[in-house]
């Protein structure tokens, strides 16, 4: 019963909590639409957590979801075991830094007074979640060997079920307690998504490279433009 | 050619007496809240000194502006998707520290302080953590305290001098200062603007002020770092970032921005430019010494009946026309050419120009005693404050520029003097008009726009035609917030 709501219902309610607040934050406050930022009240620390935290978990989510689209293209993949060994050494590695980088951030937001003042109580709940999410991860992979395989026949199959809706929770009721932890923390996270500084992954300013520096805002079309 | 409006400023400095009167107005009409404390819009520096934020002329630290590569105009931070590379951490953010912790005292403890044979005290305590602190820096920490080592010497403009100049400066008996005001200089070539990734950041088309919308911007802190003069400042209590929006809702009502209004020296000037929107991306290319006369060259005449004719083409309203006809700033910028723009070597095209401070220049040894022209003239390469730091201010370093400005003001100084006091003979008034190349008229003109003027031609705010800003039919309720009526929620975190 428990493992249904976990993995059967809550990743629902995750999802239509992220979509429908997420779109009523946008719509009705898109000001507080911001990574909040504190580099401005503390800069060194900040580089050693942030730039290796977002470089290796963008990595480790885009592993993530190639093996979740394309389970079958994933597997043959890693068929070969020269590229097994590569990309899950590659994987813990890249884990590893994430714990260090998250560590770090959190340390920098304990031990600072001036970044622990802007500190909400959703923002230490933020960081406690991706720190567990993080840890668990490595965990797994450390010790449940190989993850990047049996990735694919069960984790991959659990989620295509809930896409189909028609959640075929057997995949997660059987495995070990670290990777429920690590499946539910992953939707709880999605969850807390609209309603944390989190919403900054989607505003990725990519087209910041394809438009004109200058930007001129008019109040009308003018006539004869 | 694309005319566009700009409203421009003039800063006086001569007649600029350093009071913050400027600076308060601002402080209490826009940034008196959580998060902007350490905010000024408008600040007043002394010269040589090192500013706020500290050493901000100071480029190779700051990276803000702009610089040539190649044929091309690129940020001097980087390419864009350097950018967005750095966008996890930007190197060139400056931090709190570079300006200042807010401070208060807990004033509490002086009542509630238990009886006891020492004098109770207020302690300071931060604004941020509200924790006890050292105050190590605050709003204008080196006012006044030119030829000081810690701050006049670590002047990046002083820094560039020769031994013999710095010595020139701080020798103690010539010891001088002067006060720079500093608002946003809405830009024609914006370095805040160029730099944020969100596209947050415009000109308005209409004036030409620049505004950050502030539900478009993500708090990426790119235009910190753009900004080489360090007028765009991070909220670090809701994560976006504000700027001098040049007091538009006041503008827009007629009346003149509070830093305007309020100046005690009213040192300060208002009005219209017509421009050349296509020559900005040729001009900001130039070579640094070039860079304030090819500024001053983009700038139309409307009084030109072709530029005119042009002018209403592009959309220009008449009535902003005649508002230009009538722009003090036009006068001093281009009739006149006593008003420069500060440091173009950062390219982005600043329009708040600066008559540069005479006095101090000129008092040098045997204080009080009038010169002739012949000694102005031939002594300004040995002024108290030596051209080369003020070339490096107003003129990418070109000192022909600067002393071509002060030939005028000498000039004006000299027929007035002669007006007045009456001591002067006339062919050293004629002298000096030659040698400046102005006539007695301008100087007339010169010296009532200085000295005699009222308000209302000092700051000749255009019309802003809101009323024809929404195209007639549509229902003015939907532009509610396009339109300047302002955000109706608190700017502060929410989530």
């Amino acid at each position: 019963m428990i493992d249904m709501i976990l993995f059967g219902v809550f990743p629902y309610v995750a999802v239509a909590l992220a979509v429908a607040v997420g779109i009523y934050r946008y719509c009705f406050d898109r000001y507080s639409w911001s990574s909040q930022s504190s580099q401005f009240l503390e800069s060194k620390a900040l580089f050693w957590g942030s730039v290796p935290w977002h470089y290796a978990i963008l990595l480790i989510l885009l592993a993530h979801l190639l093996a979740f689209l394309f389970p079958s293209a994933w597997g043959a993949l890693l068929g070969e075991p020269g590229r097994l060994y590569f990309l899950e050494v590659t994987g813990i590695a890249l884990g590893v830094t994430t714990i260090l980088a998250m560590l770090v951030l959190i340390f920098r937001r304990a031990a600072n007074d001036r970044v622990c003042a802007v500190t909400s109580k959703v923002d230490w709940a933020l960081l406690i979640a991706l720190l567990i999410q993080v840890t668990s991860g490595v965990y797994i992979a450390v010790t449940l060997r190989w993850g990047g395989f049996w990735y694919v026949h069960t984790v991959s199959p659990w989620l295509w079920s809930l896409v189909g809706f028609s959640p075929k929770i057997q995949y997660l009721a059987e495995m070990p307690f670290i990777v429920k932890l690590h499946a539910f923390n992953a939707f709880f996270l999605l969850a807390l998504f609209p309603f944390s500084r989190l919403v900054h992954v989607v505003s990725v300013p990519l087209s910041y490279i394809s438009r004109p520096y200058q930007v001129v805002v008019w109040y009308r079309q003018r006539s004869g433009n | 050619m694309n005319i566009r409006a700009q409203v421009s400023t003039v800063f006086h400095l001569d007649k600029c007496i350093g009071c913050h009167t400027c600076s308060v107005a601002c402080k209490n009409l826009w940034t008196d809240r959580k998060g902007a404390e350490y905010m000024w819009w408008n600040n007043v520096e002394t010269k040589p000194g090192t500013g706020y934020p500290t050493k901000w002329e100071d480029q190779e630290q700051y990276k803000g502006g702009w610089e040539r590569s190649g044929s091309q105009l690129q940020l001097k931070m980087g390419g864009k998707a350097s950018s967005l590379g750095k966008i996890f951490h930007n190197p060139d953010l400056p931090t709190m520290d570079d300006y200042y912790e807010p401070f208060t005292f807990k004033y509490a403890d002086l009542t509630n302080a238990p009886a006891g044979k020492d004098q109770p005290t207020a302690r300071p305590v931060s604004m941020v953590s509200g924790k006890p602190m050292k105050i190590e820096a605050g709003p204008n920490w080196d006012d006044d305290l030119s030829g000081s080592n810690i701050y006049a010497a670590n002047d990046p403009g002083v820094v560039q001098l020769s031994e013999e100049e710095q010595q020139q400066l701080f020798a103690i008996e010539k010891m001088v200062f002067f006060h720079l005001p500093r608002i946003c200089n809405h830009c024609l070539n914006a370095g805040c603007v160029g730099s944020c990734p969100s596209g947050a950041i415009y000109k308005r088309g209409e004036d030409g002020i620049v505004l950050i919308n502030q539900d478009k911007c993500r708090g990426w802190r790119m235009c910190v770092s753009g900004c080489p003069y360090k007028k765009t400042y991070y909220g670090w209590t809701t994560g976006k970032s504000e700027k001098c929006i040049l007091c538009y809702p006041r503008q827009e009502a007629g009346e003149a921005p509070a830093c305007f209004h309020s100046c005690v020296g009213r040192i300060r000037y208002l009005g219209v430019l017509l421009y050349d929107a296509d020559q900005i991306e040729a001009v900001a290319m130039k070579e640094d010494s070039e860079l304030a006369a090819a500024q001053r060259e983009m700038i139309l005449d409307p009084h030109d009946p072709q530029i005119q004719k042009a002018a209403l083409k592009a959309g220009i309203a008449e009535e902003v026309l005649a508002a230009a006809q009538a722009s003090p700033v036009y006068k001093f910028v281009k009739e006149w050419g006593i008003a420069l723009p500060l440091h173009p070597e950062f390219r982005t095209l600043p329009m708040l120009f600066y008559v540069p401070p005479l006095l101090p220049v000129l008092s040098m040894e045997n204080q009080g005693s009038q010169k002739m022209a012949e000694d102005f003239f031939t002594t300004l390469e040995n002024a108290r404050l030596p051209m080369r730091y003020l070339a490096g201010l107003f003129a990418g370093g070109n000192e022909e520029e600067v002393k071509a400005v002060y030939r005028r003001l000498i000039a004006v100084r000299i027929q007035r003097r002669s007006a007045t006091v009456g001591d002067m003979d006339e062919a050293e008034v004629v002298k000096a008009r030659e040698i400046a190349k102005v006539s007695s008229e301008q100087i007339e003109a010169i010296y009532r726009m200085t000295a005699l003027t009222h308000i209302k031609q000092r700051i000749v705010v255009p019309p802003m035609l809101r009323d024809r800003a929404i195209e007639a039919g549509i229902d003015p309720e939907t532009y509610k917030q396009e339109m300047g009526f302002g955000k109706r929620q608190a700017p502060k975190r929410r989530w």
